[in-house]
């Protein structure tokens, strides 16, 4: 869909019409029959979700937080939420928990307690699945889009260790199911533009659900040129093109028995990394899982889930549009996963248990070849991840236990983790750094936490402790010159790393008044051999205008703490004040600050909502960041403060549904840029974006 | 009777056929197959054949093979005793280069040795080996020319140089197969004593610094200068290559007592040493 417009900031009517023009035609050739739209009531974006321990407890457990992904059959639920079809990164962003790390428009990376991917586990339904990319230019949050997800589970330190071995977290992307809903046939499709980067994103979705057999289909695409940054200035290399197709189906034996599977292919081509020197020009996923649910297990034993899952990445990044490069390079990457678990509940008078066995099988290969610029010389070949083999096999436990007027949560992950460097050739070239180096090695990982929650009166406290260690990730442990442009170094692992332990203590407390609603939240992790790259001077580079080499290693340890207040106020019934204050300090043993740490950030927002009308205003912004390093290629980022407004209007069109949503993104045209902003790469600036939603009614 | 009969004519048949497979199988252990006939002299009734593991003779360290047979018989020669004189003839001058004695392999029929040529023949000059041989006693002579040439991808395995001990010396690289790892690395070293004497030289000291120009002069990790093996007669160290391509393996020459005889150190400002070996791979 190529929509001429040559000016940023007009023409949006226009658009809108001639979208109209288009769904009613494409909606006609999808459906032939309609059917009643399902309308699910959800909660709106990033609030708390309260998760009661049993069905019959009064005390909830403050855990996770669920980010409410806006597809099209809720979006006319969500007249709250800012943009309904932005991407999945800007949903995570816009979240409390996660921050994201940007090398461009495209595939952020996301953060939790200003902790990158090695340290969170990232999963899809509980799939592990690891990125193809040894320059992380492709987290998995970039291989699903919101036209999959229902909701995104985020929890903080050990609490996320259900689905693999953590230190900072989790976020578990959960796909969007009918699961069994008598609906029939539905339909729905939407179309979305926005002003800076003329971004075009058409998706569409067709859905059959009975009680006995349901299968889901939807598709997205999303075409998108270069951002204009604040101030007018455009950002070469920020364009990219994605399309997302999945499907899944379930059908029940009766018994509540049920057999679903899932499948997911993902595609974008063309993606610019304007903060990196080289861009994408393939990122494909193929992901797949079938699972077995039965309401009742062997004896007292319930919701039996076993799943087994498959997924293939391949990543191929590009630098042939770059103009000037010291040496043309092509550095194809794979990452497949296997997996599978299987996992029960048991609830005996107070407690309530979960038991889970996982386990995945990962390769991950990566190489690069060099194209010297006399062409009489041979290329060079070099293998950056060295055919990698990790097996995972764990237990995960939990207990949530009911005390009088609280409640004791006790987990623990127990994994055993294997390395095999298949390669010969990559083994020999880590042999270079480490002769003694075997190819095979065994580590054991282990975790426990704990998590008490009580009340007094309306206030809630939670409070926990936990411990929990991980294995190097396989850059840090076996990375052969990955250059990371942030601090200009190229990067070595040590296969002899020890696991990164992290002690782990949280606090929570929710004071819910009349009209006011606060919460305070805090932790601090003590991370033992705590991973990361220390320059060793003697080594030379290998990428062209590199400055040093660096190799992981552990620091004795690090500590890291992260605050944050938010409250909500309810001014009027169909208006509320809401405001988050955030601040987050990590330092080494030495005192030194680790990077990629978050100044003191701010965000209010004002939500009126008020029969089919909507309308927010947000302001956002973050304080000077004081506590950087240079060491990691950090300079001080200034101060900013943004400003956003959106509106939004439902209504009906001959019976059918209809939903626009318009709004104004960094309205002043601020040219800022924030500390998790590759090599300060200036965000955008004045985006101007309009949404409209067919529901066949 | 008849059944025994054919199963015992069935069964020596089989076993023949299985007793001459392992009879070839032995014929086939040649030590010369994965090597090339490099030029055959052809005097005194016999005919000399030298093999090598290059396709030709080629500047640098040639190891070669030699056998005799007897054009009469069609019979190798066992045990023959083997001396040789590579010579250059130059337009102005002649000399020779640094050269093995021949001795007998395993083999009893085939004797082996290296010889190291400093440079490569071309339409006015030329190399020409003679060799003296002795079968039971009696004494044969044999000088015939041999094309020299430099290695087909031209890189740089030999160095022929003047030291700041004013002494001509001649460093030839042992050849091997370059892989990314860290590779086992030899060379050797003589000395010009006169046109026609280039003896050994022991206890010295090659330092080694490995580059690749294409890459920003990018170095490798713990490679090993090389250093006198007295019983391998060479130089060995270790030479890490981090990847493939086309590496400059520069060096440097001490003495005895350390002192610089030639060869510069890496820096910014000077990409590579007057001393060097080249590899691609």
């Amino acid at each position: 869909m190529k929509t001429e417009i040559d000016d940023r900031f007009g023409c949006m009517l226009r658009l809108g019409l001639k979208n109209k023009t288009m769904f009613l035609g494409l909606l006609c050739l999808l459906f032939c029959g309609s059917q009643p739209f399902a309308q699910e009531q959800r909660v709106p974006i990033t609030q708390e979700q309260r998760v009661p321990i049993t069905q019959d407890s009064i005390l909830p457990v403050f855990l996770n937080e669920v980010i409410v992904i806006a597809s099209y059959k809720n979006t006319l639920n969500h007249h709250q939420q800012h943009k309904p079809l932005s991407t999945l990164d800007e949903y995570l962003e816009a979240s409390k928990k996660v921050s994201m790390m940007k090398r461009g428009a495209y595939a952020w990376e996301p953060m939790i307690n200003d902790m990158t991917s090695e340290r969170l586990s990232i999963t899809i339904d509980g799939m592990r699945i690891f990125g193809a990319c040894t320059d992380k230019m492709d987290p998995i949050t970039s291989y699903v889009d919101v036209s999959n997800l229902s909701d995104v589970q985020v929890a903080g330190g050990q609490q996320g260790a259900q689905h693999g071995s953590t230190i900072g977290g989790a976020i578990d992307m959960r796909l969007e199911k009918s699961n069994f809903k008598p609906i029939g046939w539905i339909g729905a499709f939407e179309s979305g533009f926005e002003g800076n980067n003329q971004a075009k994103i058409i998706g569409g979705e067709l859905n059959y659900s009975n009680d006995q057999f349901y299968v889901d289909t939807d598709f997205i695409y999303r075409d998108a040129e270069n951002y204009v940054a604040g101030g007018g200035e455009e950002v070469n290399f920020s364009q990219y093109e994605k399309y997302n197709i999945s499907t899944n189906a379930g059908y029940t034996f009766g018994d509540d028995k049920k057999l679903l599977a899932t499948f997911i292919f993902d595609e974008a081509k063309d993606v610019g990394y304007p903060a990196l020197p080289m861009d994408v020009s393939l990122a494909r996923a193929f992901i797949g899982s079938v699972t077995w649910q039965q309401a009742q297990f062997m004896g007292n034993f319930t919701d039996w889930e076993s799943k087994l899952y498959a997924n293939s990445i391949t990543h191929i990044m590009d630098d042939s549009k770059r103009p000037d490069v010291p040496i043309r390079m092509d550095m194809p990457g794979w990452s497949d996963t296997y997996g599978y678990y299987s996992q029960t509940k048991l609830d005996l008078e107070k407690h309530s248990f979960l038991f889970k066995v996982d386990g995945f099988y990962n390769r991950s290969l990566a190489e690069m070849t060099m194209y010297p610029n006399n062409p009489g010389e041979r290329e060079m070949f070099m293998l950056t991840w060295p055919d990698v083999r990790t097996l995972n096999t764990a237990f995960y436990g939990e207990d949530v236990i009911k005390l009088k007027n609280s409640s004791l949560k006790i987990g623990t992950r127990l994994a055993y983790q294997g390395f095999h460097v298949a390669d010969d050739f990559g083994l020999n070239s880590l042999r270079i750094f480490y002769p003694e180096i075997t190819q095979r090695q065994n580590r054991f990982l282990k975790s426990i936490s704990s998590l008490y929650s009580t009340q007094f009166k309306e206030t809630s406290v939670t409070a926990g402790l936990s411990y929990g260690d991980r294995a190097p990730s396989v850059s840090e442990g076996f990375g052969f010159y990955l250059f990371n442009s942030f601090d200009n170094h190229d990067y070595i692992g040590d296969p002899n790393l020890r696991n990164e332990k992290a002690m782990e203590g949280n606090f929570k407390v929710s004071v819910p008044f009349k009209k006011l609603s606060i919460n305070l939240e805090a932790n601090y992790f003590h991370t033992v051999d705590y991973i990361i790259g220390v320059v060793r001077p003697n080594l030379s580079v290998m990428t062209i205008g590199a400055d040093g080499v660096k190799i992981y290693e552990n620091l004795d340890y690090a500590n890291l703490y992260n605050l944050s207040l938010d409250g909500r106020y309810k001014v009027l019934p169909e208006l509320a004040l809401t405001g988050l204050v955030s601040y987050h300090r990590g330092q080494d043993q030495n005192g030194g600050n680790l990077p990629f740490m978050s100044p003191l950030t701010y965000s209010s927002g004002l939500q009126y909502s008020k029969g089919t009308f909507s309308g927010a205003l947000t302001m956002r912004g973050a304080a000077d960041q004081v506590n950087f390093n240079p060491a990691y290629g950090e300079d001080k980022t200034a101060a900013y403060t943004v400003f956003s407004a959106s509106f939004g209007k439902s209504f009906s069109l001959q019976n059918d549904a209809v939903y626009v949503k318009a709004g104004v993104e960094n309205i002043f045209d601020q040219n800022y840029s924030t500390y998790t902003d590759w090599k300060n790469i200036p965000r955008m600036g004045r985006n101007v974006f309009m949404t409209v939603s067919y529901t066949i009614q | 009777m008849k059944t025994i009969q054919i199963i015992s004519a069935l069964a020596l048949v089989f076993f023949t056929a299985a007793s001459c497979e392992s009879d070839d199988s032995e014929v086939l252990l040649d030590p010369l197959a994965d090597l090339t006939k490099v030029q055959t002299f052809k005097a005194n009734d016999h005919s000399i054949e030298i093999y090598a593991a290059q396709q030709q003779f080629t500047i640098g360290y040639n190891e070669l093979f030699i056998r005799i047979k007897e054009d009469a018989t069609d019979a190798y020669i066992p045990n023959v005793q083997l001396s040789w004189s590579p010579v250059m003839h130059m337009t102005s001058k002649e000399h020779s280069c640094p050269k093995s004695e021949i001795v007998t392999t395993s083999d009893a029929n085939i004797a082996k040795g290296y010889i190291v040529f400093q440079m490569p023949g071309n339409a006015d000059e030329y190399w020409d080996l003679k060799l003296d041989y002795t079968i039971e006693n009696e004494s044969f002579t044999v000088t015939e020319r041999i094309e020299v040439q430099s290695p087909p991808d031209g890189k740089k395995t030999i160095n022929t140089f003047m030291g700041t001990d004013n002494a001509r010396y001649i460093l030839a690289m042992m050849p091997f197969n370059p892989e990314v790892k860290v590779n086992d690395f030899s060379a050797m070293l003589f000395k010009m004593e006169t046109m026609m004497s280039f003896p050994a030289v022991e206890n010295y000291k090659i330092n080694l610094d490995p580059r690749m120009p294409s890459m920003g002069n990018h170095s490798s990790p713990n490679n090993e200068d090389l250093s006198y093996k007295a019983n391998a007669r060479m130089y060995s160290g270790k030479l890490s290559l981090t990847m493939t391509g086309y590496w400059k393996l520069n060096l440097k020459l001490e003495n005895a007592t350390g002192d610089l005889l030639k060869g510069e150190d890496i820096t910014d400002t000077n990409e590579s040493s007057s001393l060097f070996f080249e590899i691609e791979f």
